[in-house]
């Protein structure tokens, strides 16, 4: 597996705050990875760095092994996508994607034939005379990566590119965007705060919280092994509870939660902890009326219901006075109906509790 | 409403006809402009075909005799002279004022503001204190003089007041912030991250400059070279008091034809062609901007 760009001990300080603290970072070539975090986590800046807009107080940048921390952004063979697309006003639709070429000296003939073949890839055909006012948010979108990806990069950098479109073509936009970067083979770095964009599209996710990683992993550990309480809650919903442990076993262990509640989990308990956080994804709450086989089930009455479109959200209370918040599918469309004020059954699989740090 | 365009209603304002308020609010613009441009410039149309008397009295009497001493050789040598003045002026400007405006521009927006006030604060002081100090610091025993003089860099004071070159030093002393202004008006409004795409598709600080600042940045350009071209050309105090009366310009001409020579047709004359090579110079320049 090839090295694309390594991160080493990355800085960066801006007149006294730090927004990128000692980050660690290595990109595989031809991955699709995701720097994920709310904003001012310091995912832009750390990407900033990668294209040469920045250049780190501290550590180094490689690009394919080659240090590269105080290139400019011109002698890097890496192109962005801009937040704000950054098309040049008083340019063509064609001259915005012929500009990188031009800049790099690529011949007549050898320009019209990449441009041709990019502004094709981006199904643009037509539009090559008209100006950037003239062309709507998702048409100055994919100018904006044809204009990028005719330069052939080794890596694309993408920054918060899909922010300003409506929901609709954002979710279009990402399954394309997608299927280009397989296409392609390019790496792609994007920067996102929106977590569906990046557990859809990546395939490793970097989760960002105040300039540190806080962990890199695929979609799913991600969402199902989460490391942190930041994590847990950042990347969707998440019921973080104290626990202590009360018995623990060769790949097993048992922890009580508040009220109580003695559960069974299948999770790698941190080493001598007495005390700890569990985090329960609330669509992993099974609610049934009657007990089923096996342990970890549990009586609650339902407090609340709150319609959510496709699922409803419950909140739930046990018999010791434990509140948990659980997702189910939509009333009309759920198996077992249950209403605000039933007392039901709830289980929870042992895969389902996971140990998470404070974060 | 007719049948068939009665779907759209009248929604687009831009193109509504101005009412009576409107028209109101107009009023004044337009009487300003009626009182203090077109009736004057209408009385000195008819005046540049008259004749005068001995005593400098207007006699009505049409010719174009004006006009064909306008293209006189003396006067116009003296046209060519101006232009190249206000050519080498307005280069000048451009070549100090972009800079400055381009810094000011992209400085933070807290020293801004102040920098702006260092180019306005001249303007606090007359126009006159400011030449004559212009005069005083480059005449033969004036501190420029003594400067190069004590660095030893010169071994005799440079005759620089009352030449040519003193002219174009007030010209672009005096008319630099007009360059600056608007310049800096459109630099403000350019946005980063173009700058940033051009760096970032290879381009390199000249090619990021000459093809996107510049390009970015021209209708500041353009009006900074109209707003300082235009009147370099017709200036007659500056070179009056720093040429000495020994670099005469058009505007010193047109000046004298109202004052001492009391030929007020001929200054007439003199001043409507100007008029007309500004309008067709605007024009030319409208046209181009529009192809571009």
């Amino acid at each position: 597996m090839d090295v694309m760009v390594e991160l080493k001990r990355v800085t960066k300080r801006f007149s006294g705050t730090t927004a990128v603290n000692e980050v660690d970072l290595t990109i595989r070539a031809g991955e699709f990875i995701t720097l994920l975090g709310p904003s001012g986590c310091g995912k832009t800046t750390l990407l900033r760095m990668i294209s040469g807009f920045e250049t780190p107080s501290e550590g180094t940048v490689l690009l394919e092994g080659k240090d590269v921390t105080y290139e400019p952004p011109y002698r890097r063979d890496v192109n962005q996508v801009f937040q704000s697309y950054a098309l040049f006003p008083h340019m063509t639709v064609q001259e915005n994607i012929a500009f990188g070429l031009k800049m790099k000296k690529v011949g007549r003939a050898e320009m019209d034939e990449r441009v041709r073949s990019a502004i094709a890839m981006v199904s643009l055909a037509g539009m090559e005379a008209r100006k950037p006012t003239q062309l709507s948010g998702g048409q100055r979108q994919r100018v904006a990566l044809a204009r990028a990806i005719v330069c052939r990069p080794k890596v694309l950098l993408l920054d918060e590119p899909l922010s300003a479109l409506d929901a609709k073509l954002r979710h279009s936009m990402q399954v394309e965007l997608k299927q280009l970067q397989k296409k392609l083979g390019i790496t792609f770095v994007f920067v996102t705060h929106d977590q569906e964009e990046a557990l859809t599209m990546s395939d490793r996710i970097a989760v960002i919280n105040k300039g540190k990683i806080e962990q890199l992993g695929d979609a799913d550990a991600i969402y199902h092994r989460p490391k942190t309480t930041f994590v847990a809650n950042f990347i969707g919903q998440a019921n973080i509870l104290h626990a202590s442990v009360v018995a623990r076993e060769a790949r097993q262990a048992r922890v009580e939660l508040e009220g109580g509640l003695t559960l069974t989990t299948s999770e790698e308990l941190p080493e001598g902890a007495e005390r700890v956080l569990v985090s329960i994804r609330p669509e992993k709450v099974w609610i049934e009326k009657e007990r089923g086989e096996g342990d970890n089930w549990f009586e609650a009455t339902i407090e609340d219901e709150l319609f959510q479109g496709p699922t409803d959200q419950l909140r739930l209370k046990t018999d010791g006075g434990l509140t948990l918040s659980a997702l189910v599918a939509n009333e009309s469309s759920r198996r077992t109906p249950v209403h605000a004020g039933d007392r039901v059954w709830c289980h929870l699989h042992h895969d389902d509790i996971v140990f998470v740090h404070e974060d | 409403m007719t049948p068939g365009t009665g779907q759209l209603p009248e929604i687009q304002g831009a193109q509504r006809r101005p009412g009576l308020r409107g028209w109101l609010l107009f009023a004044p613009l337009m009487l300003w402009l009626f009182a203090f441009v077109i009736a004057p410039t209408a009385i000195m149309f008819v005046y540049s075909f008259c004749q005068r008397d001995e005593l400098g009295q207007v006699v009505f009497e049409f010719s174009l005799s004006n006009y064909t001493r306008v293209f006189d050789k003396t006067y116009l040598k003296i046209f060519t002279n101006s232009i190249q003045y206000a050519a080498i002026t307005t280069v000048i400007c451009l070549l100090v004022g972009y800079p400055v405006a381009y810094f000011i521009g992209r400085a933070s927006e807290q020293i801004r503001n102040k920098l702006l006030m260092l180019v306005m604060i001249p303007f606090w002081t007359s126009f006159l204190i400011r030449t004559y100090a212009w005069m005083s610091i480059l005449k033969a025993e004036g501190p420029l003089n003594g400067m190069l003089l004590y660095m030893q860099l010169i071994a005799a004071p440079l005759d620089i007041l009352y030449t040519p070159a003193a002219v174009v030093i007030g010209l672009v002393y005096s008319y630099l912030p007009f360059m600056i202004l608007p310049i800096y008006g459109s630099v403000e409004k350019l946005d980063n991250a173009l700058i940033e795409a051009a760096f970032d598709l290879g381009a390199g600080p000249v090619s990021a400059f000459s093809h996107v600042i510049v390009p970015l940045t021209r209708p500041g350009i353009f009006a900074g070279v109209l707003l300082v071209f235009i009147p370099a050309i017709g200036m007659f105090a500056i070179t009056d008091l720093m040429g000495g009366g020994r670099v005469p310009m058009i505007g010193n001409v047109i000046q004298n034809q109202f004052g001492q020579a009391r030929d007020w047709p001929f200054g007439a004359a003199l001043g409507m062609t100007m008029l007309l090579l500004f309008a067709a110079c605007f024009a030319l320049s409208m046209r181009k901007s529009d192809a571009a």
